[in-house]
């Protein structure tokens, strides 16, 4: 077994940047609560601010607005499960969540747990073939439903296939209801130009390690004026929607890292663009059988992630691709949440149509900031006899059949 | 030579694991996922096919220091292993699921996968062991062996793979004499597993409950229990819950006339009847076999005029002494030298000579 040579999963966590690791450790070693009201507490209290203010300064929102969390998914349930039951609270007729198919689970099973435990009700809207919300969806569910809407979530840039949603429009026909929009903008934040205010949402999850910053601290933006009730209750900290005694190291290594990556993203992004172009580039020319999933960066430039490339291969599954590679010294992903290690057919793909048996054979390769053009030559070296091997192996077991799946869904 | 190790989370396979990287092997952990619907399968301490059992598979991965990976065949194992489970009880016949796990699941898909993905073998932490014989042209014969330690051997189950398959496999606990010095293997190793207490029942009746297994998957199913004089003695719920030999849970209202406990003798599909007895009626003395598999085809040839073999019928049975007869290369009758009780159609028969597994078949039919 070779270690891991070539990292190709950015988008599952990034590398954290040495000056991040530094600052980091240095915050550890000092003591102090935050909330304690000696000096040692002010110490600790003012990184914090430090840290919301520089949070809220890149991204467009003010230092108020930046509740700091304990990564993506508390801030995702806290948007989902707290707009929610502020909303219904001052009318109990508002009980509907509209989100898109391809949103992460950790938006999808907040809403669904509010669905089997709170009397929520979901709208679960269509996305086209690359993933794009369908607006049309979100008009007429909002023309019907609109009224008693607590929130609309939409992410602002897919995990997966990487696709930019259009979350301006999405904004525009939401507001024109009253209804309050969350985004999961974990993908997005450090890679796009992600302005709070000019986006005009009311709340956006965002997280440190996925842009060189340590796991375990995040944020929900959240506008001032939008009611949150909270999730975990204790000494009231954040405004009183998010207790729990603040992480200052985690939120003073967040900041920086946002800093770091604001501060270079717009070089490392069309950077990383044409390297990603040139993967898909060789790989779709070298391996019958590859198909690009999401939209195509030579079609519609501005609307995918610039580190995203995902690919399916006819006639593998993803779990024999990923074993390959790894084995090849090539750490990627199948792209999907996978519980226990087993890989499950992608609901992101099944909601772009691709059938099931072709969502098996999925590969996620995500670039980031420490990617080279060495790292894309080795994968593209080994890709096609990894896939070649995988195939092998895939009727070697039985090749996946839509039969077969139908069986499988109907003994679940 | 590069070692696939299935790992079910327990500590038979996390050891046999550990000694395939100590015999020089280059390993690789993988866990089977078997199931789509993982609450259907049992959860708690209990074995294997939890998600709990996953993790324990991983963590022994680690310590072991091999890269470890789940790989799903929960499709297969629908198709194959419960699909046959449920088709031979609405026949009316006795499966064995670990049987068929071997032959279709983890000698079969695994094995074949793990082949087609640059692997030589794959190790499993099943108590048997293969020995190698130099056979009479110079070529060296694979034979597969009963486990020292009686009390946990696998043979049985594993005599189903056949010749070729058997090439592939690598059992490193082979020469286990207890259990206890397999844990204080795992316990030595630093493994977590080592105190986990082991499995018994089949993996995918979350509760132990194969009856409600059945009728929840195969539906009720009303018909009569009758003697072997046809008189009407009882009623069930679907003829295909009850198997041949069985005592408990026959509820019937009559009692015999003359007092005594009566079993099972026959589940008839067609009529949905199910036939009762006394004990003596289940006395078998011959067995007819099907879908064999020999190991040695000298041996198969002699069979033709008859050899004299020890069989199996149960994974946990007492061995009986029987004279075989090859009736076609891929069948075989026994005539047993003293009769066997609760023996039933779809059960796996396999032959020995002392330790050594020479052949296996399903038995097809029973004679007294």
């Amino acid at each position: 077994m070779t270690d891991c040579l070539v990292y190709l999963d950015h988008a599952a966590t990034a590398p954290v940047r040495p000056e991040v690791v530094a600052a980091y450790a240095e915050a550890l070693g000092r003591t102090g609560n935050a909330s304690s009201l000696h000096s040692a507490g002010r110490e600790a209290r003012r990184t914090v601010e430090e840290a919301r203010e520089k949070v809220g300064a890149l991204l467009g929102a003010r230092p108020s607005e930046v509740v700091f969390t304990s990564g993506g998914t508390e801030a995702d349930n806290l948007a989902i499960k707290g707009v929610f039951w502020a909303r219904r609270r001052l009318d109990p007729q508002v009980r509907r969540i509209a989100v898109s198919s391809v949103e992460h689970h950790a938006v999808l099973d907040p809403a669904f747990w509010m669905a089997s435990h709170a009397g929520a009700e979901i709208s679960q809207l269509p996305v086209d073939a690359e993933a794009r919300l369908d607006l049309d969806a979100l008009r007429a569910d909002l023309d019907e439903h609109g009224a008693r809407t607590a929130l609309v979530s939409v992410m602002w840039a897919n995990n997966e296939v990487g696709t930019i949603e259009p979350l301006a429009e999405v904004v525009s026909l939401a507001h024109r209801h009253g209804v309050p929009v969350h985004s999961d903008a974990v993908q997005a934040v450090g890679v796009l130009d992600v302005d709070f205010a000019a986006s005009r949402l009311d709340a956006m999850t965002v997280t440190a390690h996925k842009l060189g910053g340590p796991v375990g601290v995040g944020a929900l933006v959240a506008r001032r004026d939008l009611g949150i009730v909270p999730v975990s209750h204790g000494g009231g900290q954040e405004r009183g929607i998010r207790s729990g005694t603040l992480d200052v190291a985690g939120a003073h290594a967040f900041a920086l890292a946002l800093e770091l990556a604001v501060q270079e993203r717009e070089a490392v992004s069309t950077r990383l663009a044409a390297l990603r172009d040139d993967l898909v580039g060789r790989v779709l020319a070298t391996i019958p059988g590859a198909h690009l999933r999401g939209p195509d960066p030579a079609v519609a430039p501005g609307e995918r992630l610039p580190g995203n490339a995902h690919l399916t291969f006819e006639g593998c599954e993803g779990d024999s691709l990923l074993f390959l590679l790894d084995s090849a010294g090539v750490c990627a992903s199948t792209g999907s949440a996978c519980q226990a290690g087993v890989p499950q057919p992608s609901h992101v793909l099944v909601a772009m149509g691709v059938d099931e048996v072709q969502a098996r054979g999925a590969l996620r390769f995500s670039l980031g900031p420490t990617s080279t053009a060495a790292d894309v030559d080795r994968l593209v070296a080994v890709l096609p006899e990894v896939v070649e091997r995988a195939r092998r192996a895939g009727l070697s077991s039985g090749p996946v059949t839509q039969e077969r799946l139908a069986r499988r869904r109907e003994a679940s | 030579m590069r070692v696939l190790a299935a790992m079910s989370g327990g500590v038979d396979s996390a050891v046999a694991a550990a000694l395939a990287v100590e015999a020089g092997h280059d390993v690789v952990g993988v866990h089977m996922a078997l199931s789509a619907n993982r609450d259907q399968f049992r959860t708690g301490s209990r074995g294997c096919c939890s998600i709990e059992d996953a993790g324990d598979a991983r963590r022994a991965a680690d310590l072991i220091g091999i890269p470890y990976y789940v790989w799903d065949l929960a499709e297969q194992f629908e198709e194959t292993v419960i699909a046959d489970f449920l088709s031979e009880y609405q026949a009316g016949r006795t499966p064995n699921p670990c049987v068929r796990c071997n032959e279709h699941i983890k000698f079969q898909a695994l094995l074949d996968k793990a082949t087609a993905l640059g692997f030589d073998a794959v190790a499993t932490g099943h108590y048997a062991r293969v020995e190698l014989r130099e056979g009479p042209g110079g070529q060296v014969r694979r034979e597969l062996h009963r486990s020292p330690n009686t009390a946990k051997d696998q043979s049985y189950v594993l005599a189903v793979m056949g010749p070729q398959r058997l090439a592939r496999a690598v059992f490193p606990l082979g020469g286990f004499a207890s259990k206890d010095e397999v844990r204080a293997q795992a316990a030595h190793r630093g493994l977590t597993v080592s105190s986990k207490p082991d499995s018994y029942d089949i993996c995918f009746v979350a509760d132990g409950d194969t009856k409600g297994f059945l009728r929840e998957r195969l539906g009720s199913r009303p018909g009569e229990v009758v003697d072997v004089d046809g008189r009407v003695v009882g009623e069930h719920d679907g003829a295909y819950a009850y198997t041949v030999g069985q005592r408990k849970g026959l509820a019937l209202g009559r009692p015999a006339p003359d007092g005594r406990p009566r079993y099972v003798l026959e589940v008839e599909p067609v009529s949905n009847r199910v036939v009762v007895g006394p004990a003596e009626m289940l006395a078998v003395r011959e067995i007819v076999s099907d879908g064999a598999v020999w190991y040695d085809d000298e041996r198969r040839e002699a069979a033709a005029r008859g050899i004299d073999v020890e069989v199996q019928v149960r994974a946990h049975g007492d061995p009986a002494r029987a004279r075989l007869r090859a009736t076609s290369d891929d069948a075989f009758a026994v005539d047993l030298l003293d009769p066997l009780r609760g023996v039933a159609p779809g059960q796996s028969i396999v032959a020995y000579q002392g330790t050594r597994v020479l052949a296996q078949a399903t038995v097809a039919t029973t004679a007294r």
